[in-house]
């Protein structure tokens, strides 16, 4: 797994968008771009924990490079030119989006999240009104075993969060990804149910940082799961605070 | 030799629907049935999902009567938690559930049937829907609208959306209601009831004008079922479920709902995926029995409120007791609109109507629940149950319009018995067959008049499939 990258005092100068904009050796494009006010979509990143780049919204283009880049997991150089948004890059993002949609149920409109949803956000922001692609329709369990949580694997996206805020920020690592590729799942521990687990603390930030309805709370109705994740900033800041 | 009509595409019957009508080989008519041909699923799908996703999920059974499942589905799941919810949230729901019967019922009588009332059973089908009504009769579509519009709003104020609102969850509703919402419900309410009036002064001067269909549109003796209250008062939300006679002597009253499968059998026919539930001690078909508007007011001894009371009166000065045919399901509805809204203004002066205690908390404490409440079309059973995960793991759900599903199909053969004339075929006898089936107001109707454009067709066939004649309505 990645670690956050460390940002030196050094200041480089790029182009986004046409538009020059400076920062300090090290950052990120996302971290640049963001402190400039130019919108990448993400869906993986979350700020205080490592990058991961497995969602590919934020995939930018670099002048000079035939490759898509992952502006989460790039680090600014020199004179770097970046464009952030190009029809090229809207219809990838659209079709990641869609395939989200097609990979499992996501059924948005009885679904705990509905309405405070990233990805449910994140179609509408990309303007999507259909899905291209046949749905799969698999077969997946709700693990309803934990005292106070819950997780619908219907409504993964795999984009991690849970798992690194689990080992990151509460040291549990309770949570991990088996599988490869479509047959990918969250799995507690030794692939147990979640009631089952001996490591989980039960603190519900893996919760809170979901940014579906597949990780919510027990006992949620429909539209009901809001999810708080203004803790992280203030955990991380924390924890780099120590001696 | 022996044909058959096939009424093919009458749509929306919670999904849809054919009508076919045998004759003999006097052209005669032997037999009718209507068909449900679109298997929904619900039952099935909803396994392994958590039952505090039910109410939201059942809901979307229905977009007119999303309310109802929302009732059905919260008691069941509220029966699974073993709680009784706050009393305040008794109250909201029941304002809910009668806000949704009065928006259906006034799309069912103004949108839907009034039309075939005013301008007749034969009347041009060009101007028979609710355009023409807009267009010659501006102030009575008005009335249904905004009707239709004051229980729509109801449900919005409560649960912030017009159809599908998650306001209702297990264990009472997510939020309270508001001094100012309350306010605003109220004030529509001198309004609402002076619509509803002008509604029924109207059907009275037309309820006479229908002998002929008032003898056949399902006209016969069965068993009505329905809830009642303990003061044997109409009741649309909870109290027990009885069943009583053709002269409304009561038969059986059920009031532990997990017993409902003494009471009620479901068969399943071949031609139709709607099953035909029946009252067990009769046995099938003998235990045939009708819901709704027309059975509720049968099985009470009184509405309860004022204005309603007094137009009961009528009907049973002018109808008897007990009227046993389903043209009469019109002027129950009317009667239902003017008590709901009547009860919806008594329920919000309740002093606790604002309590902000409206929702029950609690885990699981049982694994099988069972709800039952009033839907505009007649009762409404879901039963569930839940593994030790609160998980669903079996659903089962009886459907208002499946209760009058035997009732219907009886309906359909008395009218195409009295009014289908085999040799030929008339448009004015392809809408009486539809109307018999538009009085039990199944989802059915919503397609079928609403916009005036019933994709219809009634085809006469040779025993050997050949085609006779087609009367086709686009």
């Amino acid at each position: 797994m990645n670690t956050p990258i460390d940002v030196g005092t050094e200041s480089i100068t790029l182009r986004i968008n046409d538009q020059d904009v400076s920062c300090r050796k090290g950052e990120t494009v996302l971290q640049v771009a963001r402190e400039n006010g130019i919108d990448i979509p993400t869906l993986c990143y979350m700020e205080g924990l490592s990058i991961w780049g497995g969602c590919r919204l934020c995939m930018v283009e670099i002048a000079g490079s035939p490759k898509l880049q992952a502006a989460c997991a790039t680090v600014c150089t020199e004179g770097m030119n970046i464009s952030t948004h190009s029809p090229r890059l809207e219809n990838y993002r659209r079709m990641i989006v869609e395939l989200l949609f097609a990979e499992r149920n996501h059924v948005c409109s009885v679904c705990v999240s509905n309405g405070h949803c990233e990805l449910q956000a994140m179609a509408v922001k990309l303007g999507i009104d259909h899905v291209r692609f046949p749905y799969r329709f698999p077969h997946l369990e709700v693990d309803n075993s934990h005292d106070r949580m819950r997780m619908d694997h219907n409504r993964c996206i795999l984009c991690s969060r849970c798992v690194r805020v689990c080992a990151e920020i509460e040291g549990a690592h309770t949570k991990d990804i088996k599988g490869r590729g479509v047959l990918a799942a969250i799995i507690h521990d030794l692939d147990q149910n979640w009631g089952e687990s001996e490591t989980c603390t039960s603190c519900g930030k893996c919760v809170n940082i979901c940014p579906t309805g597949a990780l919510t709370h027990r006992g949620t109705a429909v539209g009901e799961m809001t999810k708080k994740t203004t803790f992280l900033p203030y955990l991380t800041l924390m924890r780099e605070d120590q001696p | 030799m022996t044909k058959t009509i096939t009424i093919e595409g009458v749509t929306r019957i919670e999904g849809h629907a054919r009508i076919t009508i045998e004759l003999d080989g006097n052209g005669k008519v032997s037999d009718a049935q209507f068909h449900v041909t679109q298997f929904r699923g619900f039952e099935k799908f909803v396994e392994g999902r958590p039952l505090t996703e039910m109410p939201g999920i059942m809901a979307r059974i229905c977009g007119i009567c999303p309310v109802s499942h929302l009732m059905a589905s919260a008691k069941a799941c509220d029966d699974l938690l073993a709680v009784e919810i706050p009393p305040t949230a008794d109250k909201l729901r029941r304002i809910m559930n009668l806000a949704q019967i009065v928006q259906s019922h006034a799309l069912s009588f103004f949108h839907l049937s009034s039309p075939d009332l005013l301008f007749g059973m034969d009347g041009d089908p060009a101007s028979r829907n609710i355009f023409g009504l807009i267009r010659d009769h501006p102030e009575f579509a008005r009335d249904g609208i905004l009707l239709r519009k004051f229980g729509q709003d109801i449900i919005a104020l409560l649960g912030e959306k017009k159809i599908h609102p998650s306001w209702v969850v297990p264990g009472g509703v997510n939020s309270p209601l508001t001094a100012e919402n309350r306010d605003l419900i109220l004030a529509q309410i001198p309004a609402a009831l002076s619509r509803a009036a002008r509604a029924l002064d109207y059907f009275h001067t037309v309820r006479d004008h229908y002998p002929a269909e008032v003898d056949v549109f399902a006209n016969f003796p069965t068993l009505f079922a329905g809830l009642i209250s303990s003061a044997g008062l109409i009741e649309h939300y909870d109290g027990a479920l009885r069943f009583v006679d053709e002269h409304a002597a009561p038969v059986a009253e059920l009031t532990d709902p997990h017993q409902y499968p003494s009471m009620i059998g479901e068969a399943v026919e071949k031609h139709s995926y709607l099953k035909s539930p029946y009252f067990r001690p009769r046995g099938y078909p003998d235990g045939i029995y009708r819901v709704g508007p027309l059975a509720r007011i049968i099985l009470a001894e009184r509405c309860g409120t004022p204005r309603a009371d007094a137009e009961l009166g009528i009907f049973r000065t002018r109808l008897g007791r007990s009227p046993q045919s389903s043209f009469h399901y019109h002027w129950a509805r009317l009667i239902e609109i003017l008590y709901g809204i009547e009860m919806i203004q008594r329920l919000l002066e309740y002093p606790d109507i604002l309590n902000t205690h409206v929702r029950s908390r609690a885990r699981p404490n049982r694994l099988e629940g069972v709800g039952i409440s009033e839907a505009p079309r007649g009762t409404l059973i879901h039963h569930y149950r839940i593994d030790e995960n609160a998980r669903m793991v079996w659903a089962n759900l009886i459907i208002a319009t499946g209760n009058n599903n035997l009732a219907m199909n009886r309906g359909v053969l008395q009218v195409a018995q009295r009014f289908v004339d085999g040799t030929h075929l008339e448009e004015g006898m392809l809408n009486r067959v539809e109307a018999v089936v538009r009085c039990f107001d199944p989802c059915l109707s919503c397609s079928t008049h609403a916009l005036g454009q019933m994709p219809l067709r009634i085809e006469l066939l040779k025993s050997n499939g050949e085609l006779c004649d087609v009367l086709q309505r686009d």
